[in-house]
């Protein structure tokens, strides 16, 4: 009774009421709200496939029978690996991969059909450059697979005692891969942070530049309820976005969703309240929306290149790796990729999420501190 | 007596940093005054008001308004005050119903009394018509309406009018000063700040601040009759002058 009269007396609900009401009508950015992590993630999305698919490979075929050639066409029609050249041998393979001319090999040794012949495990080997994670992660699993389905196809035709083939898929430079749902599941956290700073600064820009604010503050709405106010809408879009993007990530990209939803759901809250507290500061520093909206952008180059949604963050220079520390972001990839591709539960994740409510409470006080500053 | 003033203060004082921006200052505003706050721009009548609203925590000095202390009393004071702006404060992608509905529920009106404070506003105010319109549509005269009535939805017994006519018709001047005056005679206090001065002459009485400080109070014929001139324009031009050439000697 007494808070629900306290809630009343903050004048929390007009509030609120009047922001729903404003961003119902404002069609544009409701439309972009949902279009653009949409677009965003097909764009990043089908950018990476396209790169995964059609590496140059070259093929040192020493044992050139009919059954190596049989493999690597099983290979090429995975549709991941290009052929662009026959080299005579190792040297000239590894010489391939590291100018980069080619970014995968197939090697098929000499014994190879004679293996076969004998019902002998046939051994071949896969090489992928995997420095680049992204680029080669797809690149290996087609490999690994189209060796499972070679091998099936031989099985049949031969004894079923031995396996007939292993294909060994080797990636090179970066031996630790990352999965190849890798992309996916980090544009989550990036779509949130980049629509959710850029649009609670404005959203709060746009009172002072229009004057409101300086009318609300005459009000006795309190200035808590009037941050909350403008703030809590964008929950619900950060919600709406999410599940935008991992529906389409399991329909578009088949992404794996091993872990709980509720969990995500639950925890992904924490991120959004650091996110939001961000674009606060944002408005406490900007003058017009524009500039709210440069300073938005300005945070996002940062979380792309530091928080390892690109780079694996093992492979930056050690003060890349502490700034990375500071972006909240980096933890929630941690987090959303923990739950979805590996099942992380609770048990696991609750250290990132500890510390991304802390990027919360503390981003949250300053920023309304600086809020209370800049409307006096 | 000043228990029953709208606004009392004494030595009130402002300072940012080395600049002294209100200095001095003893206002006394009567309940039911029309009361003009003229001075150049930079002359401290912004920073007065948002001391007066419980914005700004004056630095020394003493200052009661509708019997509530700016400092202590801040919270309990924005209900009791209105306040507009030439800005309006208004929400253009809100219509004109749900930018004053929000702003009576703002100001802690609900249920049927909210509904029944809304009728007569939108009646008495002539925005019947626009009830739907969205308020970014409205032409300037309206849009100030709109704005006087959201900042009296409450009815306060105050109302602050920071150059509420700045950018408007002549029209619209005038059919907006009859309000204000309806208003005071109704009992509520108005405290108006304008460059304008055929509205300065419209108010009961005037005071002019000049650098912070308040350099003359009274009617206007008292401040015409106290400057030697024949009105109140020619007092506010003499002034600024004044403190023009003070600025330059500087």
């Amino acid at each position: 009774m007494r808070l629900s009269n306290a809630i009343r007396a903050s004048r929390f609900w007009p509030m609120l009421s009047k922001e729903f009401i404003q961003m119902r009508r404002d069609r544009l950015t409701l439309g972009m709200m949902v279009v653009i992590p949409a677009v965003q993630l097909m764009l990043f999305g089908y950018a990476i496939r396209t790169e995964v698919r059609h590496l140059p490979a070259v093929v040192l075929d020493r044992s050139n029978s009919s059954e190596s050639r049989a493999l690597v066409s099983t290979l090429r029609n995975t549709g991941n690996f290009d052929v662009v050249e026959y080299v005579a041998d190792r040297h000239a393979l590894e010489d391939r991969i590291r100018r980069g001319s080619a970014r995968a090999a197939f090697v098929i040794p000499p014994e190879f059909m004679r293996d076969i012949k004998r019902g002998r495990t046939a051994q071949a080997q896969v090489i992928v450059d995997a420095a680049d994670p992204l680029a080669s992660s797809a690149a290996i699993a087609a490999a690994s697979q189209a060796g499972q389905y070679r091998a099936l196809q031989m099985v049949r035709a031969s004894s079923p005692r031995v396996i007939p083939l292993d294909l060994r898929v080797r990636p090179w430079y970066n031996p630790s891969l990352r999965s190849s749902a890798y992309i996916v599941p980090g544009m989550v956290g990036i779509l949130l942070m980049m629509t959710l700073v850029p649009i609670a600064s404005m959203a709060v820009v746009r009172e002072r530049e229009r004057g409101t604010l300086e009318q609300l503050v005459v009000t006795p709405i309190s200035r808590t309820s009037l941050m909350l106010g403008k703030l809590v809408p964008f929950v619900l879009v950060a919600y709406v976005q999410m599940t935008v993007v991992l529906l389409l990530g399991k329909l578009l990209f088949d992404i794996p969703i091993r872990g709980s939803l509720v969990l995500l759901y639950a925890v992904t809250l924490t991120y959004v309240i650091a996110n939001l507290a961000l674009g606060l500061l944002v408005s406490a520093r900007a003058r017009t929306q524009v500039q709210a909206m440069q300073l938005g952008m300005f945070f996002i180059l940062p979380n792309i290149l530091l928080s390892g949604f690109m780079f694996p963050r093992d492979a930056m220079p050690v003060v890349a790796q502490w700034i990375g520390l500071l972006i909240p972001l980096t933890y929630y990839l941690e987090l959303v990729r923990g739950i979805l591709l590996k099942a992380n539960g609770i048990a696991y994740v609750w250290p990132d999420v500890l510390v991304l409510a802390l990027f919360g409470v503390v981003l949250m006080t300053v920023a309304t501190r600086q809020f209370s500053k800049t409307i006096e | 007596m000043t228990v029953t003033a709208a606004i009392h203060t004494r030595a009130l004082r402002k300072v940012f940093g080395a600049l002294v921006a209100v200095d001095a200052l003893d206002l006394d505003v009567a309940r039911g005054e029309v009361f003009g706050l003229l001075g150049p721009n930079g002359s401290g009548k912004t920073t007065t008001i948002r001391m007066l609203c419980g914005l700004l925590a004056p630095t020394s000095g003493e200052a009661v308004v509708v019997g509530l202390d700016v400092r202590r009393e801040a919270e309990a004071l924005r209900s009791r005050i209105g306040y507009m702006s030439q800005r309006f404060g208004l929400y253009d992608d809100l219509t004109v119903y749900e930018n004053l509905r929000f702003y009576a529920t703002v100001y802690g009106l609900h249920g049927e009394e909210r509904r029944a404070r809304l009728e007569s506003l939108l009646q008495d105010r002539g925005l019947a018509p626009r009830r739907d319109q969205l308020a970014g549509t409205l032409s300037g005269g309206w849009k100030q309406r709109l704005a006087l009535a959201c900042a009296t939805a409450h009815e306060p017994p105050l109302l602050f009018l920071d150059e509420p006519t700045a950018g408007v018709d002549p029209a619209s001047r005038r059919r907006f000063w009859e309000l204000i005056h309806d208003l005071a005679h109704a009992g509520t206090t108005v405290l108006v700040t304008t460059h304008y001065m055929d509205e300065a002459e419209r108010c009961d009485r005037l005071a002019f601040l000049s650098r912070g400080r308040l350099i003359a109070q009274g009617t206007p014929t008292e401040i015409t009759t106290q400057f030697g001139k024949p009105s109140v324009e020619d007092v506010f031009i003499d002034l600024q002058l004044q403190d023009e050439g003070r600025e330059v000697g500087t």
